[in-house]
């Protein structure tokens, strides 16, 4: 094999726009930016391409990015005496796959249309766990998609019902697309829209462990569900999902990616996971429940999921969840709209469970996922603190530790 | 608790439905709000879709949303950043005790008038701009008005809450005030002077944005500071859109400056009046600009030696700009620092307690700040090969508060005689025939993507957008 020079995705600020306002040093949950009187300059060295200064950013020039060779980034000196940008330059003997901070900006030039995966940088680590290995981020763009066959499109919640998601199986080929459980991918449904312009890529996470659906194939599968209303409750065709859906056997895709370098699961099989979902955020706990299974040993850590839906038939997966064996892993069903019971929410169940959800709090090697509706977030961190007072951890001395160890992965939308 | 309640009629995010009381009491401010943006919001722009931004989380992740939003149903409301846990107080006499969630009895007086002060600007500035929307140079910087406009009304929210919260009945009649002054009027004026002069033309407009939001940016700085934990985070949340507004100062004259280049090269001319035969404002008309507007926003600061600045800091209410990165102790009891003096019609260096001097510091922050973006702006000349330099003028020109007030002294620091300021001061700043100028060139463009003669187009759109999509649709 030959080698191929280690590509970093460079995190820079474009002086020319800038104004140095300070609101991205201040933002930068890492201080990865700093500044001299004359430049704001982004270190990268500390750099993990979180994004979190992107949107605060009130002119723009936040937003820059350059492939350079990993040994080579520019130095803070180089980039404190810029009055512009330096072109891109070409790099010789890079293959299309870069790898950026870690998880790859908003865009460069050719992803103008695809924001990457929403992170709660705030409140959750903008840092993989320790024992993850090193994710490929960025292999394929928009410029360059990679394309997959389906190979299988099953409808994983029952018929007749508001709810329409799906497992779809996406095979590469031979083309490579390595991705580690909790990363996602985009899909880039074909056609226009109304303007004329390419549809944006959608962002969907892998449901599948690394070694494949299928294993030892060069495969991925897909949770997806059938987007028909908006976030107000209007009817609404989703293009993506809808595309997706209806996915035949045989079809070719445009893929990009893979994206998410900081929500990966923890390699260690010591490590304890207590993940806490709701739908379509299953897809990420299902790729790891799967990994763990299939290398499983005796002397394994623990693994306890909380899984929200409204019913049990809008709950994907529920039929081979219910067949896992109970001393494999924990799961606790949340349903909110099961007749003649009050609604239960995950963070509800996390609370009944509190002296086993204590007992995990308590233990360094324990890693918490949550992913799912953008709603269930506060309920599932306020529970958690609950949790701690009420058995005497210090929560407010953990989270921060857990946040910085890695060990406390937020993705919700 | 962080996420933005958009459910609450109020959207906020300080848990405002748990308290009734208060909430009756904002709900009842709320229409009186929206009857104040009627009638002094931006005129005839109530119909209008107008590209905006509104944040739907006080946290990066969710920080910027955008969409097209009639302004009047623009959805004002209170955000503070994420309480830090266990913050201390870092300055002062208190220096150490934990930060105050209500207001110390002692202190609540000088707290509601830094409050109130700081309130009254933002609505004095949506009024100093009414009128600028009918001759927008371009959509897009329509929409950046608008922005302006909105965001300056969500800081009066802002304060009103604090007032509200925090300060009862005063409170509530303070924040009753502060939409009854006009900025302007001389029967019941806004509280600051520079805050009731005209904002007359665009050129003024980007000078306004560029310099006195600054000075906007240096006293939000100074109060994120604060041992009074809901004033540090509400300011906090709006230094994060206070950023907007200097940009749009900063671009907006990078931009004026740029097609005067432009032009001037491309038919060779230096003369003045060669350069306003293009139909584009010359480098000495920008400077003139320049001088007055950083004068008059100089005096925001206040006076060079003030006891309640002294007060203000010892008491821990306000802060220097970036007091925690400072290495100093925090208490600057020994400390002095240098101001000006005048002595026998000369300019001499004074040293006197720091302490007295805090106002005197933070502007000597502003202008470290503001020389830098005019460094910025005279890049944009030198790349175009023309050797006119625009520079910041002498702290000691044209002011009016303090011990400077009365002194004249040139833009390079030198002390003239009553008679060669009247004679030089057309050179000094904008006659009414250089406003007459600027004036005759506003016209309004509609034209996506189209911009006024007199200016460049910005290097990006917003939002990464095209620069030729409707940033504005007229209704």
């Amino acid at each position: 094999m030959s080698a191929t020079p280690d590509i970093l995705k460079q995190h820079l600020i474009d002086p020319v726009i800038c104004i140095r306002c300070n609101t991205c040093e201040e933002t930068c949950p890492v201080d990865a930016i700093t500044h001299d009187s004359r430049n704001y300059v982004v270190d990268p060295d500390i750099c993990n391409g979180c994004n979190a200064c992107i949107s605060p950013c009130p002119t723009g020039s936040i937003d820059n990015w350059r492939n350079v060779v990993r040994v080579k980034a520019y130095s803070l000196d180089e980039q404190l005496g810029w009055d512009e940008l330096p072109q891109e330059q070409e790099i010789e003997g890079a293959e299309t796959a870069t790898t950026s901070p870690t998880g790859g900006g908003s865009g460069g030039a050719d992803e103008t249309t695809f924001t990457p995966p929403p992170v709660d940088a705030a409140r959750g680590s903008t840092v993989p766990p320790k024992s993850a290995p090193r994710p490929v981020v960025n292999s394929h763009t928009l410029k360059q998609p990679a394309v997959a066959t389906v190979t299988g499109n099953f409808r994983v919640t029952e018929l007749g019902r508001d709810y329409d998601t799906h497992h779809i199986v996406l095979d590469f080929g031979s083309s490579p697309f390595p991705v580690l459980e909790g990363q996602s991918i985009g899909i880039i449904p074909p056609g226009t829209d109304a303007h004329g312009r390419p549809h944006h890529a959608r962002q969907y996470s892998i449901a599948s462990p690394r070694d494949g659906e299928r294993p030892k194939y060069n495969n991925l599968s897909l949770t997806v569900k059938r987007v028909t209303s908006d976030h107000a409750g209007n009817p609404v065709r989703g293009v993506a999902s809808n595309y997706v859906c209806d996915l035949q056997k045989g079809d070719q895709v445009k893929v990009i990616g893979p994206f998410g370098s900081s929500f990966l699961m923890a390699d260690d099989p010591k490590a304890n996971l207590l993940m806490i979902c709701t739908g379509t955020g299953s897809a990420p706990m299902r790729a790891m429940t799967e990994r763990r299974r299939r290398l499983r040993k005796d002397g394994d850590g623990k693994l306890m999921l909380f899984f929200g839906a409204r019913t049990k038939e809008d709950l994907p997966y529920f039929g081979p969840l219910m067949n896992l064996p109970k001393d494999f892993i924990d799961i606790h069903l949340a349903f909110s709209r099961k007749e003649g019971q009050a609604k239960t929410y995950v963070q509800d169940l996390m609370r009944e469970r509190a002296s086993d959800v204590a007992a995990l709090l308590t233990n360094d090697a324990t890693h918490i996922y949550v992913c799912g509706l953008k709603g269930m977030e506060d309920g599932v961190m306020d529970a958690l603190r609950f949790i701690a007072d009420q058995h005497g951890i210090a929560w407010k001395e953990l989270h921060p530790r857990m946040k910085a160890e890695g060990r406390l992965h937020l993705e919700t939308y | 608790m962080s996420a933005i309640d958009y459910s609450q009629k109020i959207p906020n995010n300080v848990n405002l439905n748990s308290d009734r009381v208060l909430q009756r009491a904002l709900e009842q401010w709320q229409p009186n709000f929206l009857s104040w943006w009627g009638d002094m919001g931006p005129e005839g722009s109530h119909q209008h879709d107008v590209y905006l931004r509104t944040a739907t989380s006080a946290e990066p992740s969710g920080w910027a949303h955008f969409d097209y939003v009639k302004m009047p149903d623009y959805r004002w409301g209170i955000f503070l950043s994420p309480q830090v846990q266990d913050r201390k107080i870092h300055f002062g006499e208190h220096m150490g005790e934990d930060v105050w969630q209500e207001v110390p009895g002692e202190h609540r007086a000088n707290l509601r008038r830094i409050i109130v002060t700081q309130g009254d600007t933002e609505p004095a500035s949506v009024e100093q701009q009414r009128h600028l929307g009918l001759t927008a140079p371009s959509l897009y910087d329509l929409r950046n008005l608008f922005q302006i406009n909105v965001e300056e009304g969500r800081h009066l929210w802002a304060m009103v809450y604090l007032l509200h919260r925090y300060f009862g009945r005063d409170g509530r009649e303070e924040a009753d005030a502060l939409l009854q002054r006009r900025s302007g009027q001389e029967d019941n004026p806004r509280i600051l002077g520079a805050f009731n002069e005209q904002t007359p033309d665009w050129l003024a407009f980007f000078m306004f944005t560029y310099f006195t939001d600054r000075d906007g940016k240096f006293q939000l700085c100074a109060l994120a500071e604060s041992s009074f934990d809901p004033l540090a985070r509400t300011t906090k949340f709006m230094l994060t859109e206070e950023a907007h507004h200097m940009f749009v100062g900063e671009s907006g004259v990078s931009r004026v400056i740029a097609r005067t280049c432009e032009l001037m090269k491309k038919h060779n001319v230096e003369a003045p009046d060669q350069v306003r035969a293009l139909g584009a404002i010359d480098l000495q008309t920008i400077q003139r600009y320049l001088n007055f507007h950083y004068s008059v926003t100089l005096d925001l600061f206040g006076a060079d030696q003030s006891s309640n600045a002294a007060t203000f800091y010892n008491t821990g209410l306000k802060g220097r700009y970036e007091e925690t990165k400072r290495g100093d102790d925090h208490l600057l009891k020994d400390r002095g620092y240098k101001i000006l003096n005048v002595v026998d019609g000369k300019l001499v260096e004074k040293e006197v307690p720091m302490l007295n001097a805090l106002n005197e510091v933070l502007r000597d922050d502003f202008i470290k700040d503001s020389e830098a973006g005019v460094g910025r702006w005279n890049k944009v000349i030198e790349k175009a090969g023309l050797p006119f330099r625009l520079t910041v003028p002498h702290k000691a020109f044209n002011r009016q508060i303090g011990t400077l007030s009365g002194v004249r002294i040139a833009p390079d620091g030198r002390p003239v005689s009553q008679e060669e300021w009247n004679a030089k001061a057309s050179e000094w700043m904008p006659t009414a025939a250089d406003r007459a100028y600027v004036a005759s060139l506003m016209g309004r463009v509609v034209e996506p993507g189209q911009y006024a003669n007199w200016i460049s187009a910005p290097l990006s759109g917003i939002n990464k957008q095209p620069l030729d999509i409707p940033y504005v649709r007229f209704n």
